[in-house]
């Protein structure tokens, strides 16, 4: 039990870290599920963040009303940008919500109630980790009887051929905003998790660098299910850790590992259909 | 009696005519066909008849309804299904969700009902499935529900398609050179399908090639030549039409003409 204790106080951070991770994984792996590469998530997670501290701060309110509007305001600029902006495809839908990304964090950095670059200090540390290993449960449960309704199947036609899944009576515009404000909500309530766990929070940590890192996970871990999303954020946080004694290499290892994995596993280390094939190919064994 | 008219309806992508004056009417519970060379414009008509373009003049009316700026998926919940001369089947799904997404607008539960998996939801789902396996067993597909569509062989590609069309539970079914790569032997078990679809109530529109099919399958015949329509009517009348026979065919005086 002692063992365990000061494991605990060791990586307990660690552990929480990879629930936010795998939170925002998931809220791009929406987006992705019917075929839309949107880089927006990480400015969603940073006006999750600000609003949800700022509640806090400024107006005290109660810890679930501040996650509610944490996860309400983004879907709110959601619905308002998904309007214009889903109408484009492929790279040009990453230009602009990658340009919506870079917007929203010079905002935020020189708003002065958000605290210009210096962010904001002392938010208090209510965050638990049960909140957030019960979100997540919550936000993966939802997921996952989504994609197999019909709603799920839709997301999956679009991704295939979009001409062929509006003549199959599919408004695929609803279906595409829908999809985009869901994963602002997913990522508005990580970002307000995780404001209220680390104390401080800063433009820096919702710009362009985060919003390919989310991405990274997603398709690292592969988009055919959602344990993808989730291992691919487990592995993406641990590795670091996991190479530290690699010292000053550490990060050119971690990029090697990545690379090799993207060059050999193209559709992500968990493909269903890949590993449904193994499976079958044992069992005829 | 007429299911869709087509008056007046013109297309130009930019300069280029594409359609000019086209005027004919679907009547409901019989097979109508549209024929004509490579090029005259007929998967243009099926793609303004099913709202993918927008006629630039002309008005295009299903069952009293006109359909100019409705989209899409709202004129395939009115009761339009197609399927496409290049099959666009959705390859990574299986047989069976393939089917159900066709189903999309007919099952219906809310957000609540569907994470608490109720009662109702399951009960809408479950319908579905055995809906959509009774649409792949009647075209004989039933036994590989479960596979993913890319496995299948091109004739069955065309069918699954055909069963997809028809899980919108559509009045008008559209398709598009259903025969295009089938051996005749498949073409004839193809064709007595289409019978019964149309026994069944429904109306079918199909643009095809193959000349022995129309003949044989069609109630009624529009030839389309350089987006016009140049003949109407039964087949035996369309079979010796002179302008039809000089679309296809040509005219037989044409090359002395040139020569001299």
């Amino acid at each position: 039990m002692e063992g365990f204790s000061d494991f605990w106080s060791t990586y307990s951070t660690l552990v929480f870290t990879v629930g936010i991770h795998a939170l925002l994984a998931l809220s791009i792996w929406l987006t992705l599920a019917c075929g839309l590469l949107s880089l927006a998530n990480a400015a969603f997670m940073g006006i999750g963040a600000y609003t949800a501290a700022l509640l806090t701060l400024n107006l005290g309110w109660p810890f679930p009303a501040v996650l509610a509007a944490g996860a309400l305001a983004p879907a709110a600029v959601a619905l308002a940008i998904g309007v214009p902006t889903l109408r484009l495809s492929g790279v040009y839908l990453a230009m602009a919500t990658l340009a919506f990304g870079e917007v929203s964090r010079v905002i935020i950095l020189n708003l002065d109630i958000t605290g210009g670059p210096e962010g904001l200090n002392g938010i208090p540390l209510v965050t638990e980790g049960w909140h957030i290993v019960l979100i997540l449960a919550v936000v993966a449960y939802g997921l996952a009887r989504l994609r197999r309704s019909r709603v799920g199947r839709a997301f999956e036609a679009i991704k295939e051929d979009e001409v062929a899944a509006r003549l199959m009576g599919i408004d695929v515009d609803r279906h595409k905003l829908f999809a985009f404000t869901l994963g602002a909500v997913i990522a508005g309530l990580a970002g307000a998790l995780n404001a209220h766990y680390t104390f401080f929070i800063s433009p820096r940590e919702y710009g362009f660098e985060n919003a390919v890192d989310i991405l990274t996970m997603t398709i690292l871990g592969g988009i055919s299910s959602l344990i993808g999303p989730v291992l691919g954020a487990t592995i993406l946080t641990l590795l670091p850790e996991l190479l530290r004694f690699l010292h000053d290499y550490r990060l050119a290892v971690n990029g090697a590992i990545l690379v090799l994995v993207v060059l050999f596993l193209p559709t992500g280390l968990w493909d269903s259909r890949r590993i449904r094939a193994w499976f079958a190919r044992r069992a005829s064994r | 009696m007429s299911m869709l008219s087509i008056r007046g309806v013109g297309k130009n992508f930019g300069g280029l005519q594409v359609l000019q004056d086209v005027n004919f009417e679907v009547p409901g519970g019989s097979i109508f066909g549209l024929i004509g060379p490579n090029g005259a414009g007929k998967t243009t008509v099926f793609n303004l008849v099913t709202g993918l373009l927008q006629a630039s003049s002309g008005t295009i009316a299903f069952q009293g309804r006109d359909l100019a700026g409705v989209a899409p998926h709202q004129i395939t919940r009115l009761g339009i299904a197609r399927t496409f001369q290049n099959i666009r089947i959705f390859r990574d799904m299986t047989l069976l969700q393939n089917v159900m997404v066709g189903m999309h607008h007919l099952v219906d539960y809310g957000p609540l009902a569907l994470f608490f998996a109720t009662p109702t939801c399951r009960e809408a789902e479950r319908r579905a499935r055995e809906r959509a396996l009774e649409l792949l067993s009647w075209v004989k597909l039933d036994h590989k529900a479960g596979l993913t569509a890319d496995n299948l062989s091109y004739g069955d590609q065309r069918k699954l398609e055909f069963a997809r069309a028809l899980a919108t539970e559509p009045k008008l079914l559209l398709l598009d050179e259903p025969v295009a790569g089938m051996n005749p032997a498949e073409k004839t078990v193809l064709m007595e399908e289409i019978r019964n679809i149309r026994d069944r109530g429904y109306g079918v529109f199909l643009i095809e090639h193959d000349m022995r099919f129309v003949m044989g399958l069609c109630d009624r015949i529009a030839v389309l030549n350089f987006g016009r329509i140049i003949a109407e009517g039964a087949p035996e009348e369309i079979r010796n039409h002179p302008d039809v026979i000089e679309a296809y065919l040509g005219r037989e005086d044409q090359p002395e003409e040139a020569s001299v």
